[in-house]
């Protein structure tokens, strides 16, 4: 049963592969704004958080790890799942709550779940997902399937006291979780500096002798050989490790975030380090894609990001007999 | 029929899960080495070992967030929280993730753990360890609560939840450890949802759940002292309710009194008297009564604790200005 295939390393990476971790990038970003022009437009309602700006994160760490690898994130979540695959149309079928949603419209933008690609949800309650990487890590372990867990969280969850337990019982039981913190420097509004005690995440790890490090995280290249290299040492059974990937959010916390809370010169200054536009710089440089290259993937990409909101558009509502469907599972456990 | 504790009636159901079933794990403080802090899984981690029987730290977030995750991934996990009061460092997992797990998934999701917690006071522990919240649980949708009362329930109840593949909440009254019990040979479940008429009557209707059904038999003896032929319902489970058995009852007696140690105001008490209401107006002779436990923290000195509780002769009381 144990899988030990292994990603290649970064620098195995053939051209292929670094265009189409460019073109899941761009595929994101457009996703994003096009869930923000559709939210203005009352198609999508509730929280709405967008990943612009960190694209690099999801992209690369999830690149590096296997497809059966389990995925559990937090609720900016959407570029976690298109990164893993998940279909646009259904995951902006679920933004519009519409049955054909890849939680079938009960979970929307802060709950998706597809099992079959092991992305096992995200999740709302800042830190409240942390311990169940700690759980599907334990049953990876037991059952000896190779797997590991890939656990997003943000910097706003480090003050939590499950961020503490989970890394203890991670580290006690030598548990296959990768812990990645998305470091954007603010938990919704407040500063990290105001709130934390060490703001640099990744020293925290090392109060549970976990080994953790500090990862460019606007460098998809970069989040990418982190990930690889550590996941490989994770597997082979040496317990937890931890990553933190320094980034910045481009956009509010959610639609609602007036910005109140920072300036736009700070913004104006990360955006030069657009994750999407230095690497495809890297790549023009490298020779790998040259400008009609680029002018067709985006032209791809607009006609993925329009098929599926034509497909969330045009999608049924759930009935109003599915209000009680799913309380319960019925059947074997 | 073979007599044992409850206690014991919990302790073979558990071994004979582990031995049946791999993918059947416990975790909780001091279950292993220290054998549990009620003695259930005495002797488990010499016989099964510590991958499977794994003392946790006193983390009760972690415990049931690996539990539900361990759930998830393809185990069969039970989490021990000791008591109930411990489990409150828990809610958010119980609440936020286990109970909600398969719905906001839209049914991808399936959570079969059992959370079992010690519940109830008498012992003189004070104010932070004597809680009964049995109904906050069952106001849950997602979860299934267990209340046992006989070593039978325990055994019957603890067969079911093993089988669930939904999380349940399995609580255990202190005081119902060490009471004997009769319990069948042989392999047996007792399905949710199906209260037992534990003692049968005509006159009035005394309904309770896991230790307060002893008070409601209690109460029975004292009535028929006086003539008055009192039926006790055992609720077994709160989540699903058996509506049925209760109104059936209710139907016979034309009069219930609802009994239970959680606290009067808001609890689940209020709401079997509102089902009686919403269900059976035109059989009651009376107003449905209620003993609950007071509503204050639970003090230590033995008099003030046992004023907080419901006692045999408040329960009589309550029925007799029924009559």
């Amino acid at each position: 049963m144990t899988q030990l295939a292994e990603r290649p390393t970064a620098k195995e990476l053939d051209n292929g592969r670094l265009v189409d971790l460019l073109r899941q990038m761009m595929l994101i970003r457009r996703f994003e704004e096009k869930a923000a022009e559709m939210y203005a437009r009352g198609r999508i309602a509730g929280f709405l958080h967008l990943y612009i700006g960190e694209e690099a994160i999801a992209v690369g760490a999830i690149a590096a790890i296997n497809d059966d690898d389990h995925i559990l994130t937090h609720y900016r979540e959407h570029g976690h799942a298109l990164a893993r695959g998940l279909e646009p149309g259904r995951v902006m079928a679920e933004l519009f709550g519409k049955e054909t949603g890849v939680s079938r419209g009960k979970g929307g933008s802060m709950h998706f779940f597809d099992v079959e690609r092991s992305f096992m949800g995200g999740y709302a309650i800042v830190g409240g997902h942390l311990p169940l990487a700690c759980g599907l890590a334990l049953a990876n372990q037991r059952l000896g399937n190779g797997r590991i867990v890939l656990c997003i969280f943000g910097d706003g969850a480090v003050n939590e006291g499950e961020f503490h337990e989970a890394l203890n019982l991670a580290a006690v039981w030598k548990l296959p979780v990768l812990f990645l913190c998305e470091n954007n420097f603010y938990g919704m509004g407040t500063d990290i500096r105001l709130v934390s005690a060490v703001i640099e995440v990744y020293k925290r790890a090392a109060a549970y002798a976990i080994p953790s490090e500090q990862v460019d995280g606007m460098s998809v290249l970069a989040m990418y050989e982190a990930v690889q290299r550590v996941a490989s040492r994770i597997r082979s059974g040496e317990g937890p490790a931890f990553l933190e990937a320094i980034t910045f959010r481009f956009r509010g916390h959610s639609m609602a975030d007036p910005e109140f809370y920072r300036s736009k010169e700070v913004t104006e200054r990360w955006r030069k380090l657009d994750p999407i536009v230095t690497f495809r710089q890297k790549l023009e440089s490298d020779g790998l894609i040259d400008e009609p290259a680029f002018q067709a993937l985006q032209a791809e990409i607009e006609d993925v990001v329009d098929e599926a909101t034509r497909f969330a558009e045009e999608s049924p509502k759930p009935p109003p007999e599915a209000l009680y469907e799913h309380l319960y599972h019925e059947g074997e456990p | 029929m073979p007599e044992m504790t409850f206690r014991e009636a919990l302790r073979q159901t558990m071994r004979e899960e582990l031995l049946a079933d791999e993918r059947v794990i416990l975790m909780g403080e001091d279950i292993g080495a220290y054998g549990g802090s009620y003695a259930v899984t005495k002797g488990f981690l010499d016989e099964f070992g510590p991958d499977r029987i794994r003392d946790t730290p006193i983390s009760e977030s972690v415990v049931v967030g690996c539990g539900i995750g361990a759930a998830m991934g393809g185990l069969r996990p039970m989490v021990e929280l000791m008591t109930i009061n411990f489990s409150l460092l828990a809610f958010d997992q119980i609440v936020n993730n286990a109970s909600k797990l398969s719905y906001m998934s839209g049914g991808q999701i399936h959570v079969p753990m059992v959370i079992r917690m010690a519940s109830g006071a008498g012992s003189q522990l004070g104010s932070q360890h004597s809680h009964s919240l049995e109904g906050w649980y069952a106001h849950i949708p997602g979860l299934k609560v267990a209340v046992p009362f006989t070593p039978r329930d325990a055994r019957g109840l603890l067969k079911t939840a093993f089988q669930e593949p939904n999380p349940v909440i399995f609580i255990e009254h202190t005081a119902l450890y060490s009471r004997k019990g009769e319990v069948p040979d042989e392999d047996f479940e007792i399905p949710f949802g199906q209260a037992e008429v534990y003692r049968e009557g005509t006159d009035v209707t005394l309904i309770g759940y896991s230790g307060s059904v002893y008070q409601a038999n209690g109460a029975a003896d004292l009535l028929a002292e006086q003539g008055h032929q009192a039926e006790v319902l055992n609720l077994r489970t709160l989540r699903p309710l058996d509506v049925e058995a209760i109104v059936a009852s209710v139907r016979k007696t034309h009069r219930a009194v609802v009994i239970e140690d959680d606290w009067k105001f808001g609890g689940f008490a209020g709401e079997i008297a509102a089902i009686i209401m919403e269900q059976a107006f035109d059989e009651l002779d009376a107003p449905v009564a209620r003993v609950c436990g007071a509503d204050v923290p639970m003090p230590y000195a033995k008099e003030l604790e046992q004023a907080a509780l419901p006692s045999e002769r408040q329960i009589a009381e309550a029925a007799l200005a029924l009559l």
